[in-house]
């Protein structure tokens, strides 16, 4: 820590240089920062779905509706502790841009096998009682200004009701919390009771979406998969059943070339502001042999002087990156209302950080190996 | 003044390879923003070529009323057959309406290279697609067969997907398909899809009913006469959209992305090498401090200077947008990439286009990068203080 | 005239440029008493910077062997003669080669970065050896903001701080006027009076070299005559 200020104004020596240098550097981890909450926020839900949820869909595609008849035998399969159903409602509040999620749930299962929505008992029984009862995210009441009691209008695109028409009406029940608030996004869906969609829909009765299984053991995963596949196998609807979370990966990886287009972006800028640092370091050494020679006259050893000018170079990344950081977690709100759920979480930071020290590393490496090699009498005799 | 200022800018040029790995900082600098500037234009371009060229405006698309897309969609046959027979609908040499019901369900196929399936579209239509969609022609193999499990395979799908050759067998609904014909359509989305017999589908699929139709209508004007028909019909609750508007709301929000990633990846990293630009081109002109000095002493006036600088700026940022421009076009015209459109829930596939315009643009950037950034360092060679410059101690 | 604090013996250093191997040092002997101030003369070229660094332990010879204070220096390596610089040896340049962004307490305390004082105990030093200099009350400027000779004496308040054996001072007044060349000439000779140090010095000023207790005169890598003097 003695050698701070040391570091500190060599770091500082030609002011405007360092600034600019900076400047740059800040403006890659503004990138790097805003691009990889995006990439994080596109596999967050992989992370938060659990391994012990295996999810059952039609075999060709996940939006193939499944008999409703399977239930009993997929709750009786060994293995499965518990199996609830949900069906993708599709509506529009309002319009188009306010979407999220409106799944139609057998209410008296669904919240024990997705456990990490908290849902208060009082709400548990309300939905209970009440047939057109729906359960909201907390983050959606807030945006929407609902409150429970309230009664929401939905527009069916997918399910029109018995009379042909698309209005459907929900009564808002309860809340729903996420674990915590990287999982709020996941929250913020409307649940409502299946038993109610199934009577008031116009077709489609007696089908489900996807079937949901909590199970025992999560090693076992694999062979009850197959064990419940199996029993539908060469049936006229048959299944597909995986853990959640692979269900989940596939499902992120489908953005592909836009992630590999992503990871491309900010492999060029790194590219180029290692070639702009790079050069910033090794002027500023350059210009300032004579001083290093006169540190090594004093007696500072030669890896005291590579780690000098090492230490400069991480001070100076390292600052920039946590402003650059800063700056892209200051935008994320604004970014947010485009991109629900779009957040950037503490990996992010640490993410930014260690690619800062290895930006640092490289580009001050040549610098510092010069600084260290660098010869006394002829640095002082060049004056 | 044109005499001084050549003479201080090929003093300035003359000094260039010198000061390469510095100068070098602005073109690789300027190179890396263009190059990538110019590379996600032309997604956004190639997205929105693939969105524009789909679908023609006296062409329609009937939905249910309230579905806001096919995959959400359900006719009943009776409907689809009275929309077919709606007053404006052309006719084709036979008498019959050019009009497809069209069945619209995903499968899932390994990409390339992959294991896990992603969505990709498959349209069950009548065998008279190619005379409605007329900007559509197979390019290889036939045309499907009613009856029999045969596909034919667009353009973009095929690129993107594992096993897509003609014989191929693919595993869509109810067994394999067998692969008969590849389609062209003009780049638009529909060449990302898998084409079958629509009654064929269905049965396959377990599905009583088809998904929307699609009309060719005598001609534009003739669309609110169709709507009209169709809304006021009681036993009917249908959308009707004109084609363009409907595909391109089905792609607003992934346009939406690509359009403002590129942009604003662009406009960040162009402020970035900003920074690198005015760096070197201070250190450019404080290296040259007393040359600078010397020709003032001798009687050259300020803007010579300033100007002398700012061409060397913009030489050096010229020759990295050059550069940068040059690369893009390289390595991404015709680049073709797929993803997921999340509004349909399948994989679009379309082309990177590195446009004459685009070029021309990154060039732009570029000159403008390196006017800003040899403007302030211009003005401070031409503020020194003579005396003390000469000295070298400024 | 007690123990030789420095003992050169046969000591040679040569330089290849190219093809050619360049003699700057033949054969040469030299004893400095504890406590001496010994002037180095010659024209440029003889060999007194070289002999200088020799001393310094910033280089080292290409045969003999070169002995300070009871260690031979000569079979150091590159690393254990750092350590040995910053415990026995101050430096004073001709171009004060202070770090400009530091300030003259920041100058000074360099070398005792490279011992295990406390931060108090190392302000305390500095302070000592900026009042010694007598320069006191400028320890918060920046090089930029003294006077040559104010630099010159934040160098050698540098050369002091940490207590060395040897003070090594490579043409100290090359840069300064007259007036300001023989306070800091003064200042060295209290320096060696009061304090007892030992100082070594390369200069061509005749004016300068009067100040010392003993002039040595080089030529051509050998030494010439030895003058003593007060």
């Amino acid at each position: 820590m003695k050698y701070f200020p040391l570091v500190w104004s060599a770091l500082w020596r030609k002011k405007p240089r360092t600034i600019f240098t900076m400047l740059s550097i800040v403006v890659a981890f503004l990138l790097f920062g805003m691009l990889q909450a995006v990439a994080q926020s596109m596999t967050q839900s992989v992370q938060i779905s659990g391994a012990d949820r295996l999810f059952t869909a039609g075999k060709f595609s996940f939006t193939e509706i499944l008999p409703l008849g399977y239930y009993a035998r997929i709750k009786s399969t060994p293995g499965v502790q518990l199996a609830s159903h949900a069906s993708w409602f599709g509506g529009v509040y309002q319009n188009e841009r306010n979407f999220f999620g409106q799944f139609a749930v057998d209410h008296e299962t669904y919240l024990d096998v997705y456990t990490d929505l908290i849902v208060s008992e009082e709400a548990r029984r309300a939905w209970a009682r009440n047939k057109t009862g729906a359960l909201v995210g907390s983050g959606l009441a807030k945006k929407f200004g609902w409150k429970v009691g309230d009664r929401i209008p939905i527009q069916a695109a997918i399910w029109p009701k018995r009379d042909g028409r698309n209005d459907w009406e929900f009564d808002v029940v309860g809340l729903i919390d996420g674990q915590d608030e990287a999982s709020q996004a996941q929250a913020d869906v409307l649940l409502f009771r299946f038993d109610y969609f199934d009577e008031a829909r116009q077709f489609g009765q007696g089908y489900v979406g996807w079937y949901l299984e909590k199970i025992a053991d999560p090693a076992q995963a694999a062979t009850i998969a197959a064990a419940i596949d199996r029993q539908f196998a060469n049936s006229p609807k048959e299944t597909r059943t995986d853990s959640e979370k692979a269900f989940n990966q596939a499902f992120m990886k489908q953005m592909g070339d836009i992630q590999l287009i992503v990871r491309s972006i900010l492999g060029a800028v790194f590219f180029t502001l290692l070639f702009l640092t790079g050069n910033t370091m090794m002027q500023s050494v350059r210009e300032r042999i004579p001083e290093l020679a006169v540190l090594k006259t004093i007696g500072f050893s030669d890896p005291s002087v590579l780690a000098l000018v090492l230490a400069e170079s991480l001070l100076l990344c390292l600052i920039a990156a946590l402003a650059g950081l800063g700056a892209a977690s200051i935008m994320m709100p604004g970014l947010a209302a485009k991109m629900p759920g779009l957040e950037m979480g503490a990996e992010v930071w640490l993410m930014g950080l260690g690619l800062a020290a290895v930006l640092a590393a490289i580009v001050g490496f040549l610098p510092a190996w010069r600084a260290m090699r660098l010869d006394i009498v002829n640095a002082l005799s060049a004056h | 003044m044109l005499q001084q200022v050549l003479a201080v800018t090929l003093m300035n040029l003359r000094a260039v390879p010198q000061r390469l790995g510095a100068s070098m900082v602005i073109v690789i600098g300027i190179a890396g923003v263009v190059g990538v500037m110019v590379a996600l234009l032309s997604m956004a371009k190639g997205f929105q070529a693939t969105l524009n060229s789909t679908g023609r405006p006296d062409r329609v698309i009937v939905l249910r009323g309230g579905a806001n897309d096919e995959l959400s969609s359900v006719l009943f046959r009776e409907q689809a057959t009275i929309i077919k027979q709606a007053p404006g609908v052309r006719q084709g040499i036979d008498g019959r309406p050019l009009a497809l019901a069209e069945v619209y369900i995903l499968a899932g196929l390994p990409r390339k290279g992959q294991t896990d399936p992603a969505n990709v579209v498959l349209r069950g239509t009548e065998p008279h697609v190619l005379e409605v969609r007329s900007e559509t022609k197979l390019v290889e193999g036939r045309m499907f067969r009613p009856g029999v499990y045969e596909v034919v395979v667009g353009r973009g799908a095929r690129d993107q997907f594992a096993g897509m050759e003609l014989g191929g067998k693919l595993p869509l609904r109810d067994g394999d398909w067998t692969i008969v014909g590849f389609f062209e359509s003009g780049g638009d989305v529909h060449e990302s899809e898998l084409w079958t017999d629509a009654e064929t589908l269905m049965q396959a699929a377990k599905r009583g009913a088809p998904t929307s139709v699609t009309a060719q209508l005598e001609s534009e004007q003739d669309f609110d006469r169709f709507k009209d028909a169709l809304t006021t019909d009681p036993r009917l609750n249908a959308g009707v959209q004109k084609e363009p508007d409907y595909y391109s709301s089905r792609s607003k929000a992934l346009n939406g992305l690509i359009n403002g990633l590129g942009y604003t990846v662009a406009v960040i990293m162009a402020i970035g090498a900003l920074f690198g630009a005015l760096n070197t081109m201070y250190a450019a002109v404080s290296t040259r401090t007393v040359e600078i000095a010397t020709l003032r002493a001798i009687g050259f006036g300020g803007a010579p200077v300033v100007v002398s600088v700012m061409i060397e700026a913009m030489l050096l940022s010229l020759a990295g947008g050059v550069l940068g421009a040059a690369i893009a076009y390289v390595v991404f015209n015709g680049y073709s990439v797929s993803t997921l459109n999340f509004q349909t829930f399948s994989q679009v596939a379309f082309a990177f286009q590195v446009t004459p315009d685009l070029l021309r643009q990154g060039v732009t950037w570029a000159l403008l990068i390196g006017a800003i950034g040899g403007f302030f360092p211009a003005l401070k060679a031409a503020r020194l203080p003579v005396v003390e410059a000469l000295r070298g101690s400024a | 005239m007690s123990e030789a604090i420095v003992r050169l013996r046969g000591v040679r250093k040569s330089y290849t440029r190219g093809k050619q191997t360049v003699e700057v040092l033949e054969s040469l002997d030299l004893d400095i008493a504890r406590g001496d101030f010994l002037a180095l003369m010659g024209p440029s070229g003889s060999g007194k910077t070289t002999l200088l660094n020799l001393i310094g332990g910033l280089d080292r010879p290409t045969t003999g062997s070169v002995d300070v204070a009871g260690e031979r220096i000569d079979q150091l390596s590159s690393g254990q003669l750092a350590q040995w610089r910053a415990r026995h040896v101050g430096f004073v340049f001709q171009f004060y080669n202070l770090m400009p962004m530091l300030n003259a307490e920041r100058n000074v305390e360099l070398p005792l970065l490279l011992t295990r004082l406390p931060a108090a105990d190392r302000m305390r030093r500095v302070r000592v050896a900026l009042e010694i200099v007598g320069l006191g009350e400028r320890g918060g400027h920046k090089p930029s903001e003294l006077s040559g000779g104010q630099a010159q004496r934040v160098a050698i308040a540098r050369a002091l701080v940490a207590d060395p054996t040897l003070l090594v001072c490579d043409e100290p007044t090359g840069d300064l006027d007259r007036k300001t060349a023989d306070e800091i000439l003064h200042l060295l000779q209290a320096l060696n009076r009061e304090y007892g140090k030992t100082i070594v010095m390369v200069t061509h000023d005749p004016k300068a070299a009067e100040f010392a207790t003993h002039q040595l005169h080089m030529d051509k890598g050998r030494l010439v005559e030895t003058v003593a003097h007060s």
